[in-house]
């Protein structure tokens, strides 16, 4: 394989004294889209967060390019072409939605090519057209997270972190917004590091994935694959081959404890 | 006919005295929607402002309107390190620690000044001092004047810089969402140090306004008091309402001080504000903030 975008290597991170990370190495390949899968609180936001340098790991290695970027302040780490889509969106609320996707391009001076970025956002969203002189805290959730996308494209990323874009949206707008993901991978060429809870989605679109535990990647394989496997089945896709139910369900263990 | 002139003049004088409110209340509220920090320091800001006007225009003989920009840029590189060097260090502390801290900066501002100006009032020539502009009966100093329309073209060019410039609008961001700042790559800190920057410039704009009305002196900053009140009013969080606030604070206690017996006209910004405070705890302007964590 050629050399990975993103390495991140054994990385350990703490919330004050909390560890909240344990070790996770994880490789995003250039135009790939990668998915970390896990229950609240495995760590996955703490992940992201990491990469894109708002955290600082304490131990182990975040190398993007070749260059080590673990403890380089957020904003150069912009600069290098890694964009957040953060959880929740976290919005500009009493800016315009223009101004919102303006700021995705604060780093940023060629204002033609910023100019051409934003008609291609628009051009992903159109609802986002139509509404870019509202305020950002006027939209509902699905326009805010189309919004929170739009503003990292913005940033001309070479890898997009995508933190939860299905949280609280409904099942249509989940499919919509997975829609416009894989184009911009496949039509932009940007590498996606995903992190999701709705690992049925996750899996579908991404090409490999991790599964993260309490801090811990506790397995990893392409999502073909991962799609196959009995324990990803039940413990994050909810399906059950019939007549299992009710059978001893408590001895079926999960493959890697 | 008299009555009405009197009146008028009555009100302008208290507007003009009003701006210089609004304009250290606008410092107030810069800094506190940005960081949630409340300056307490902000009016001996103001008197370092008028002090370094007057070093520059008295001692090194520069023009009026040469030794007033560069005292505007040296006290904003001034608020910008205050940020840079000290006050960012209390960013996550309780609320208790910043005010401590910044009344402490006050203290020793006013102590330095007394020490590198002396503690006796001073003044310096402007091209407003005891000049008048008369219009049929009415006749208003053209110290006041000048402070009305100082402060209205100030507060246009700040208008048109948080909304038109990629920098003012990034401070605007800032304010509203520090961390999805940070996810943008906006460098939050030196944002910061810069509204900073921003409302030491504005607070030493407002000395150096003020300073044919009223002599330069050590004490001048307690001026910060009702500045303070001023941006209560105006909803603590509302660039325009501190403004307001300021010039409404600023009239009623002019029309009070030529009306109501001696005394009350010390007294009066304190009376609005808390009639404010029973009336509408909220301000003039708030902005309805659902702020979520």
């Amino acid at each position: 394989m050629s050399d990975p975008l993103l390495r991140v290597d054994a990385i350990e991170t703490f919330y004050g004294p909390i560890q909240a990370i344990r070790g996770v190495s994880l490789e995003v390949q250039p135009g790939q889209i990668v998915t970390v899968l896990g229950a609240n609180g495995a760590g996955k936001t703490t992940v992201l967060r990491t990469v894109s340098g708002v955290l600082d790991p304490e131990r182990g290695q975040v190398i993007f390019q070749g260059r080590d970027i673990a403890h380089l302040p957020p904003d150069q780490v912009v600069r290098m072409g890694i964009c957040h889509v953060p959880e929740g969106r976290e919005t500009f609320p009493f800016l315009t939605v223009r101004e919102n996707l303006m700021m995705g391009a604060y780093t940023r001076r060629d204002s033609a090519a910023v100019a051409t970025d934003l008609e291609l956002c628009f051009n992903y969203f159109p609802r986002l057209r139509e509404r870019q002189n509202q305020r950002a805290g006027l939209l509902s959730g699905g326009e805010q997270q189309m919004m929170a996308i739009s503003r990292a494209l913005m940033g001309k990323p070479k890898l997009l972190l995508l933190d939860e874009p299905s949280l609280g949206l409904s099942p249509l707008l989940v499919q919509q917004i997975f829609g416009i993901i894989r184009r911009i991978n496949k039509e932009q060429g940007v590498a996606i590091l995903l992190v999701e809870q709705n690992a049925h989605i996750a899996l579908k679109t991404a090409d490999y994935g991790y599964v993260l535990e309490v801090g811990r990647i506790v397995a990893q394989d392409t999502c073909a694959s991962l799609l196959q496997r009995d324990d990803i089945k039940e413990f994050y896709l909810g399906q059950k081959e019939s007549g299992v139910r009710g059978q001893r369900r408590w001895k079926r263990k999960r493959l890697w404890n | 006919m008299e009555d009405a002139a009197r009146l008028l003049q009555l009100i302008v004088n208290g507007a003009a005295a009003g701006c210089i409110y609004g304009l250290i209340a606008l410092g107030f509220v810069l800094i506190y929607k940005a960081t949630e920090m409340v300056n307490f320091a902000q009016g001996e800001i103001m008197m370092l402002g008028a002090f370094v006007a007057y070093t520059l225009i008295s001692h090194f003989g520069m023009s009026y309107w040469a030794g007033f920009l560069l005292a505007i840029c040296i006290t904003a590189v001034f608020g910008y390190l205050l940020d840079a060097v000290v006050l960012r260090r209390v960013i996550g502390q309780p609320q208790f620690a910043v005010v401590m801290l910044t009344l402490g900066l006050g203290f020793i501002f006013r102590a330095a000044a007394g020490i590198g100006w002396g503690y006796d009032p001073v003044g310096f020539n402007t091209p407003f001092t005891n000049r008048t502009v008369g219009a049929g009966s009415l006749i208003l100093g053209q110290d006041n004047v000048s402070i009305i329309v100082g402060t209205v073209v100030l507060c246009g060019i700040l208008f048109v810089f948080f909304s038109k410039t990629r920098v003012g609008v990034a401070m605007q961001a800032s304010s509203q969402n520090q961390l999805a700042a940070y996810y943008m790559g906006i460098p939050v800190r030196r944002i910061f140090s810069l509204i900073w920057a921003i409302a030491a410039g504005v607070a030493a704009i407002a000395g150096i306004l003020l300073s044919p009305v009223s002599m330069i002196d050590v004490n001048m900053g307690f001026l910060g008091i009702k500045a303070f009140a001023a941006a209560v009013i105006g909803g603590f969080g509302s660039i325009p309402g501190s403004v307001i606030g300021g010039v409404l604070v600023g009239i009623v206690e002019q029309l009070a001080g030529y009306y109501l017996p001696v005394g009350f006209q010390e007294v009066t910004s304190n009376v609005v504000l808390l009639g404010m405070l029973i009336l509408r705890p909220q301000g003039l302007f708030a902005e309805r903030m659902g702020k979520r964590v």
